[in-house]
Formats: C-alpha cells, structure tokens, sequence
C-alpha cells in the first residue's frame, strides 16, 4: 500500500515537473485561473447592489455559501479536475496504454495530470472563504471550528465524486462535448448560492436528489447559527460528510461499470 | 514453454448504422471470429493483416485492454483482463503511433518512473537499461525532453521502456509506422537481436513487409477476423502458389516450344520470355538446349504480391 | 469600410460579384463544417440549459426582493434576457474559438496569405456561416426551454424581430472581430494565454452574460457601451429581445454595436497587415 502510494507521489512529482518546465506558461495559468473565478465573486456583489437580500439572505451570509462552494469545488478541480479530459483519453488511446501497466487505472489517469496550474485557484477560493467567514459573525463553538474544517473538505470529496462520475460518459459517448459541465460547474454555481434562491422539483432535485444542498448551504447554515427557513433541522450541516461518502460509492460503481463497458465495446 | 495460448477467441462489436435521418440499426459486427493462436517462448511472430481485419484488436485482448466476447485467452498463463496487474508486469506493449514516455520531461525521467511502476530492482534496471543504451544509442538523447525527439529517436526510447522490466513478451504493434530508412533499420536490428537470445518471445503487428521478411520466422496473417495463413514465408508461398520468375533472353526471337508441368509462359517480346515456374531446372534445361540463349536470370516471388493476392480472396475461401 | 478597400487593392482584377460568391461559398463551408458537430451540439444545449436554470432562478429571486422592476427590468424581461442570453451564447461564441492561434502556432497560416481573399474576410465569412447554424440549433432550443419552464417575455413589437436579427449580425461581427484579435496576439506572444485569459474574464461580465449590465451604477454602464465593444457583445441583442428601451434606443444602440463592428474590423485589418508584414520579413 505505502509502496503504491509512493508510485503515486512520484508520479505527480513528474507531472509537476513537466508543467513547470513552461515557466511563463505556469505563472500566466497559475495567475490567470485565479482572476477569471473572480468574475462569479463579481456577479455576486453585483447582485447585492441591486437588493439587500436573496432568498433571505445577507451578502455576508450568501458570501460564506459561495466562499464555501468554491473552496470545495477549487479543491475537487485541483486532484480529479483533468478527468473532464476523458473524452480525449478515450480517443487517442490513452487508457489503452494505462490499461497494460500494472496499476490502477483511475490513479493513473489522475496523475497524470494534476492541475498546479489551479491552485492559484484554491488559494483564492480559500482566502474568500476566510474572509467571508470573518465578515459573517459566526458565533464560534469548537464544533463550529471543527465544521469549518470538514465541510470544504467533504464538499471536495463530493465534487471529486461528480467529476469522476460525469467523466464516465465518455465511455459511452466519446463526443459528449461539454455535458459533464452542466453538473460539475453547474454544481457549483447552483451551491453558490442560498438553495432558497430555487424552486419547485429544480431545487428538489439538485439539493435533496443529486445532494448539492449539503455542500455549502446546510453546512453554511450550521456554521451561521441560522435556522433553516425551509425548515429543516440544523444538524444537517454535518450531513455533508455522509452525502459525500455516498456520493463517492455511486461514482465509483458508475467508474467501474464504465470502464467495463468499455472493455466490452472498445472505442 | 508455451506462452500464449488462444482458442476461439471472437470480440463483437455493435455498430450503429444511420439507415435514415432519424433510423439507425444496430448490427452486430465481428472484429475478431474465431482465431486459434499458440505461441511458443521465444518465438518471433508477425501478425498481418489489412486495415480492420482484428489486428489490434487481437492485440488488446491479449494484453488486457479488451475483454473478449468468447473464447479462451491465456497468456504467461494469466487470464488478461481479471488478472491485468499481474500480467502487466509480464508483458511489454508499444502501440506504434502514441507514446508511454513523459512527453515534457527528459527521457531518463521515464525511464526512471518506469522503474518505479513496475518495481523493477536497482541492478536488473541499470543492467537492462545499459545494454538498450548500447544497442540503441540512447545516450546523445537521453536528456532531451521527449516532445523534442525524432520520430525514430522517440521510438527507440519506446522500445527501451517496453523492455525495462524484462518481459516475457514483447507486443508490438506497427513498431516501424512513419520511421525514416535508417531508424527502420536501427528497430529492426534491435528486435532481432532480441529475438535471436531467444527469452522474450516477440509478437509484431505491421503493414511493413521488410519487417517481417527481415524478423519473422512465423507468420499469422488475418482477414475478416479469421485466421487464414498460419506458417513460415515460404510455406506461404507455396500455398498461394507464387512463382518464381524466369526471364530469359534471346540473341534472335525464340518461340517456346514445349508445355511443360508447372510453368506458365507469362509474356513474349520476341527476344525476351518471362516465366512463371515452380521448378527453375526443367525449364532451364529446355532453354539452355537452344543455342542463343543469352541471358537467364531467376527472380523470387515478393511478398507483396503474395499478400496482396491473399487479401483480394474473399474470407472463408481460403485456409 | 477598411475592409472592403484592403480587399480591393489586393483584387483589382476581380469583381464584386466574384467575391461575393466566394464569400458565400466560404460561409457555406462554415455552416456544413459544424453542422457536423451535431452531437457536440446537444451536449452543449444540455449544459447551456442547466446554466439558464441557474440563472433565471437567481434574477427571478433578485426582482421577487426588489418589486416588480428592477433597472428596467421585469421579472419576465429578466428570464427572457437569461435564455436569450444562453442561446446567444453559442452564436455569438463568446469562447472557445482559437483556430487562428493554431494556425500561427503550426505555421500553416502562411497558406492564408496565398488565398485569393482577404484573411480577415475569409474567416469572418466561415464565422457568419457557423453562426447561422447555432441560429438554428443552439439558439432556439434553450428559447424552448426556458418559455416552457418560465414565463418569459416575448417580443411585442413586430419592428423588434428584424431589429434583433440585425443585432445579432452585428453581436457575431463584433465578438468575430476580439476573437480574431485575441487569437492574432500569438503572432507576437509565444503564449498569448494571458491575453485569452483577459478576453474570458472581461467578456462575460462587460458583455452582460451573468447580469445585466444595467444593474451597473450609471457612469459604469455609459463607459462600457460607449467605451467598449463589451455590450454591443451580448447586452444589445438581449436588450432588444426584451424591449427593455422603446424603439429609438432599439436602434440606438444597434448603431453603437454598428460602431464598433466597423471600428474592430478596421483594428482586424490593420492587425493583419502588420503581422503579413512581420511574417514577409522575419519569416514568421
């Protein structure tokens, strides 16, 4: 297991070392990535310019969701964020070549290329996140600490799940384009904001169903001391860790069934 | 020893077929139907065959890339695709036209990762990777990054890290695909140096002929999915009946006069006769009795034309 | 126009109907090219549609706070401008074009030189004919969509169907003309990555995608109009799907986007005769 890991590790050093061998390249992404996210944190003061409430909700308050949500989802980008590539190792073949060496194939396909071109992006998403936690008033209780903690870290867990499962499409539909965005990007917008913000069987769906509202808006809720307005009790906050662990067992049966199809089918 | 063992190996694939603008049929299609394959350690064969006659398909269910629809695969005693990790510290792979070396990194670094995938030892790393050096003149490259290699120089680094941990079989797949003459030949002496030690068995799929006249003592060619030649060159010869060629030339205009067994007079200019024979020494004979024969010269049949006349026979005719 | 004239001087010998023909065939080539990318196609409509949702859910909560207009806006105008902001989307195609980039990067736009067009109107022509196909099949359906899930506002006025199909031209034009120019960085930078990254961040925002640019204090919304190509982008045609201005500013600010589809195709051509002349001398 220790030796496996150590196969990993050294693995990503090498596709650490490749990128970095694009200096100006890196620094520009590394820049780049950081400053195009900032456009969403834009939308979002934008927006409380215009009213001093969404969904019944404070900027202060939406801005610990949205910090939340990208702190996550930068987080899932940073280590599974180059599976959406999928289509393209699908195509050219390269999971035939990671299929005859003699490790697992997700792992494989994971490292080799690990975005530190992103973590511009996480460390910006965790400043916000910071940031929006000192700006909110939270009343502090060593839970509350230890939440604050957890939550970006299952919420990442979750998007992981998501990439993973959406990438799997490329099993099936090599030309699926940019399907899978509509649920990882589009996950993290819609949990960006206040869940309140949605209606109908749309919020039922993607909060309750496909488990976006335990990212950042029960956890949020938790950390803010405010009681659910949809009335739900607030010890869902700590849901988010369970609805992630159940997120990562349906992508990974959905990762295994595709990866069978595809050795019964080719490409 | 025998290392692969293949018994009525068949993989379908369904494909969609648009019939109208908005109806398609599926139908079943059988990329590989049929095929017997055993091979014996240390022997070097070549796989042949016209494009999407199963090639790489077959290919990728004995290294564990595909899992076949029916039939028995075993190699190195392995069952491919359940036992894939095992296997794949066994086997060897260079698909010809995509790389498993770190594109932006020098090549040693591959090298080295290799070692570590494949948990191959210091010393049998260092000692294998020392004689791929040797024979392949790794050594004014081995610091540049791969992107910036030749094509035939990236192949010979290919070949080196199917080969760092010593497997019992090498897979090839159109391992000379695009090289310049030179690096042909650089490949090709270095595969049958190989193959002439005689512990890696070597398994090559090509659409280069000089390849397999060069490497290969046994030839498996395909079509349709199904096995249609499975023996030596010469047995293939003999079996489609290519000829050898009789040219003979004349001081003033002959006419052949005889018709004897097995030759075939293919054209006349008079002065030039062109034979095809399966015996040169009766013909000869006949020839030589009449005194302006000049000139006589003998051509062997090409394997190119062997193999274009085995692939123009409809599948299931022959064999 | 700059265009035309530079075409001119290049092809004294031909007429005007020979080129038009060309042009044609040329877009023709465009709209066949991505007709097939059909399944890429409704991949793309799948995810346009999610975002749509997304969007008018945020915009109707914003207006259901505010009351029943908000910076001119009613809670149908706000939708329609969403869906109508998704389906431009992929018309207008705010990112993802670098065919020009490639070109310079391999080398082969050498070969556009030797065409007998001008480059700027060869590749605008194939992007009038892509953009006529995502007319038809990226901007109708989220439309669909969206007026099926939500009540959202339709156009009126009769004058605002031509005046909304000559926006869009015009939206194609301006947004083929920051492409080209984003994308013809890379005859000077080795890596025009940066210059790509401003595009993304500036045109989504400046042209309105996430929000109306209206909900902008004032000073900020002249200067963008007026100071940037970034609302005749996506702002204009929205604006005018949704009436949101009575028929003198419809034309109004179809005369700004006029401006600057004019003022960006000259900036394109002299671009393009700098880079013919960096490429003539240095050899590319």
């Amino acid at each position: 297991m220790g030796e496996t890991l150590r196969i990993y590790l050294q693995l990503i050093g090498a596709q650490g070392r490749a990128q970095a061998s694009y200096r100006v390249s890196f620094w520009l992404d590394l820049a780049g990535n950081a400053i195009v996210v900032g456009a969403d944190l834009l939308t979002v003061l934008v927006i409380y310019t215009q009213v001093p409430k969404l969904g019944g909700f404070g900027v202060a308050q939406t801005l610990v969701f949205f910090g939340l949500a990208l702190a996550a989802f930068s987080l899932a980008d940073l280590f599974v964020g180059n599976i959406e590539r999928m289509k393209t190792y699908v195509r050219m073949g390269t999971l035939d070549g990671v299929l005859v060496r003699p490790l697992g194939v997700l792992p494989q396909l994971l490292a080799m290329d690990v975005g530190f071109r992103r973590l511009g992006r996480v460390a910006y998403a965790l400043v916000i996140f910071a940031v929006s936690l000192s700006y909110a008033d939270i009343p502090w209780t060593p839970s509350r600490v230890v939440l604050a903690v957890v939550a970006p870290l299952s919420g990442a867990v979750f998007f992981c799940a998501y990439f993973v499962a959406t990438a799997t499409v490329a099993f099936w539909w090599v030309e699926s384009g940019e399907l899978a965005n509509a649920l990882t990007y589009g996950g993290r917008d819609f949990t960006s904001y206040p869940i309140t913000v949605y209606s109908g069987w749309f919020r039922k769906l993607f909060a309750f169903g496909l488990g976006f509202g335990f990212v950042a808006y029960y956890p949020g809720l938790a950390l803010l001391g405010i009681p659910d307005p949809l009335g739900f009790p607030s010890w869902l906050g700590w849901g988010s860790v369970l609805v992630a662990l159940i997120a990562v067992m349906v992508a990974a049966t959905i990762w295994r069934t595709g990866v069978r199809h595809y050795r019964s089918t080719g490409s | 020893m025998r290392v692969i063992d293949v018994r009525g190996l068949r993989k379908e694939f369904t494909v969609r077929v648009r019939k109208t603008m908005l109806r398609r049929e599926k139908r079943v299609v059988a990329a590989v139907d049929g095929v017997d394959l055993r091979v014996e350690r240390g022997e070097l064969l070549g796989y042949l065959g016209p494009n999407g006659a199963g090639k790489s398909t077959t290919l990728k269910m004995l290294t564990g890339v595909l899992h076949p629809t029916a039939g028995h695969v075993s190699v190195c005693g392995f069952t491919p695709v359940p036992q894939r990790i095992k296997l794949a510290r066994r086997i060897g792979v260079v698909f010809g036209q995509r790389s498993q070396l770190w594109w932006d990194l020098p090549l040693r670094d591959s090298f080295d990762l290799l070692k570590a995938i494949y948990r191959v030892p210091g010393e049998q790393h260092a000692a294998q990777l020392k004689r791929c050096r040797d024979l392949l003149d790794l050594d004014s490259f081995m610091d540049t990054p791969v992107r910036q290699l030749s094509l035939g120089q990236r192949m010979r680094g290919e070949l080196t890290a199917s080969l760092l941990h010593s497997p019992e079989i090498l897979f090839l797949d159109e391992p000379t695909i695009g090289l310049d003459v030179v690096s042909k030949q650089a490949v090709r002496g270095f595969l049958a140096e190989l193959g002439a030690r005689g512990d890696t068995t070597i398994v090559l799929t090509t659409h280069d002929l000089a390849d397999i006249e060069r490497l290969c003592s046994r030839i498996v060619v395909i079509d349709h999915g199904k096995v249609v030649h499975d023996g030596s060159i010469q047995d293939l010869h003999l079996r489609y009946g290519s000829r050898r060629r009789v040219i003979a030339d004349f001081d003033v205009a002959f006419t052949y006069p005889v018709d004897l067994p097995g030759v075939v007079l293919e054209s006349s200019t008079g002065t030039r006769l062109v034979f095809a024979v399966d015996e040169v020494g009766p013909l000869a004979a006949v020839l030589a009795a009449n005194g302006s024969l000049r000139d006589l010269s003998i051509a062997e049949p090409e394997i190119e034309d062997v193999i274009s006349r085995l692939y123009q026979t409809p599948a299931g005719q022959v064999g | 126009m700059g265009l035309v004239t530079a075409t001119v001087d290049r092809l004294t010998f031909r007429n005007f109907t020979e080129l038009a023909s060309l042009t044609g065939a040329i877009a023709a080539s465009g709209f066949r090219r991505f007709s097939t990318y059909r399944q890429a196609t409704v991949a793309s409509l799948v995810t346009n549609t999610m975002f749509g949702f997304l969007r008018t859910y945020v915009m109707l909560a914003i207006v259901g706070t505010a009351g029943a207009t908000l910076a001119g806006y009613t809670g149908a105008q706000l939708a329609g401008y969403v869906w109508v902001g998704q389906g431009l989307l992929g018309v207008v195609l705010l990112w993802g074009w670098n065919d020009l980039a490639e070109r310079i990067r391999s080398g082969d736009v050498v070969t556009d030189l030797m065409r007998p067009i001008h480059p700027v109107l060869s590749y605008l022509s194939a992007d009038l004919g892509r953009a006529a196909y995502a007319m038809m099949f990226r901007f109708l359906p989220p439309i669909v969509v969206g007026a099926l899930v939500f009540q959202i506002y339709l156009p009126k006025d009769l004058v605002t169907y031509p005046l909304f199909l000559i926006s869009v031209l015009l939206a194609v034009i301006v947004c083929f003309a920051c492409r080209y120019l984003v994308n013809a960085s890379a005859f000077w930078l080795l890596d025009h990555r940066g210059v790509t990254m401003f595009w993304l961040f500036t045109s989504g925002i400046m042209g309105g995608l996430y929000f109306p640019v209206h909900f902008l204090p004032d000073w900020a919304v002249a200067l963008l109009w007026f100071g940037t190509p970034g609302p005749s982008l996506l702002q204009a045609p929205m604006d005018i799907f949704v009436e949101r201005d009575g028929v003198a500013i419809r034309v109004g600010l179809i005369g700004i986007q006029l401006f600057w589809a004019v003022l960006l195709l000259w900036v394109c051509t002299v671009v393009q005769r700098r880079a013919e002349r960096k490429m003539v001398i240095q050899g590319g």
